[in-house]
């Protein structure tokens, strides 16, 4: 069990250090690059990678100003490809707000929440004691943050540096990375829902590009749910 | 309003739009007790959003990718999951071996 600060940061830090990192300087170059190309500054591209901390919704930012759709709409846009901060927080909380004195510092801290943070949480959390818990999450999505700021900025001046396909590869990185990290998963149902939300992401897209996500996620987190209902939890 | 001001706006709004998700979520976190169904379930629709993100990502991409085909697009993700899942669940391997077939169909292919 870890259960004192440094082990919990030693664990954090070897754990962030090397692939998460280095996914995020790579892809955060690719999204510094596209921003660069849609006409944002660099002190835009920062902004966006900080304050959105979320690939998808900060490609549909640049893309959609770069294709001039009015401010609204990509504001509107933005937000629902961001939707699933929403289940992806209340899945991660509880198993670290115990480790906190005041709640407060949850609403703080959930800006740092990525796909990443929460997979590594997911998985390391059973060994770490849980008053550790937010350490651990804070050194872990620190690093995360700050290379994905780095890498934003590397991708802001380095545009034009790059091959097209390098630079189509880095933006490709991102799903292939996400693919293979939850493809690790090893509980019952969440390999149902992740099976199930294959084939209903891009169909309910097709319907509905504004809330297909949305769909996506409640339909088919409901029927992988459903099915497992009587077999176990839906968590590792 | 410049174009300039209207920009930052965009920014500004779409990072406020965003926060509102999580802070949703960390209000509604204060009182879930990480043992109920309720939490079992939304894990469950975290997963199948973050599958159905993914799978739309590949194959009806917004932006740059829209100019890769298809199959390339496919191709790199099949090869990273088999290299994967071959070789014991690597993540490097896996995740090296797609990019570089990606890139390499993208550069000759």
């Amino acid at each position: 069990m870890i259960d004192t600060p440094g082990k919990t940061y030693r664990q954090a830090a070897r754990d962030a250090l090397g692939f998460p990192a280095l996914m995020l300087l790579a892809s955060m170059t690719g999204f510094g690059s596209l921003a660069r190309e849609s006409g944002l500054t660099l002190g835009m591209a920062l902004s966006t990678t900080a304050g959105i901390w979320g690939l998808p919704g900060q490609v549909a930012l640049a893309e959609m100003h770069a294709a001039g759709v009015s401010a609204l709409f990509v504001i509107l846009a933005v937000s629902l490809a961001n939707a699933r901060f929403f289940p992806m927080a209340v899945s991660f909380i509880p198993l670290m707000r115990g480790g906190v004195r005041r709640y407060g510092w949850m609403f703080a801290l959930v800006q740092l929440l990525s796909i990443n943070s929460w997979a590594a949480g997911i998985r390391r959390f059973p060994e770490i004691a849980v008053q550790m818990r937010p350490r651990y999450y804070v050194a872990f999505a620190g690093i995360c943050m700050l290379s994905g700021l780095v890498g934003t900025a590397i991708g802001f001046y380095g545009v034009g540096a790059m091959s097209r396909p390098a630079a189509l590869g880095l933006i490709f990185l991102n799903p292939l990375f996400f693919a293979v990290l939850l493809a690790g998963t090893r509980a019952g149902p969440a390999i149902t829902a992740l099976l199930v939300g294959i084939p209903l992401g891009p169909i309910f897209h097709w319907l509905s590009p504004e809330w297909g996500l949305l769909a996506t996620g409640l339909i088919g987190g409901s029927l992988a749910f459903w099915i497992h209902r009587l077999r176990g939890p839906c968590h590792e | 309003m410049s174009e300039h001001t209207l920009l930052w706006l965009v920014v500004l709004g779409s990072i406020g739009a965003t926060y509102a998700w999580r802070m949703l979520g960390a209000m509604l976190s204060r009182d879930v007790n990480p043992e109920s169904a309720f939490f079992q379930w939304i894990t469950c629709v975290s997963y199948a959003m973050l599958a159905g993100l993914i799978a739309r990502m590949v194959l009806i991409p917004v932006g740059p990718l829209t100019e890769v085909p298809l199959w390339i697009r496919l191709t790199g993700m099949v090869v990273g999951l088999g290299v994967f899942f071959l070789l014991g669940r690597r993540v490097l391997a896996g995740v090296s071996a797609g990019l570089l077939v990606f890139i390499a169909l993208v550069a000759y292919g």
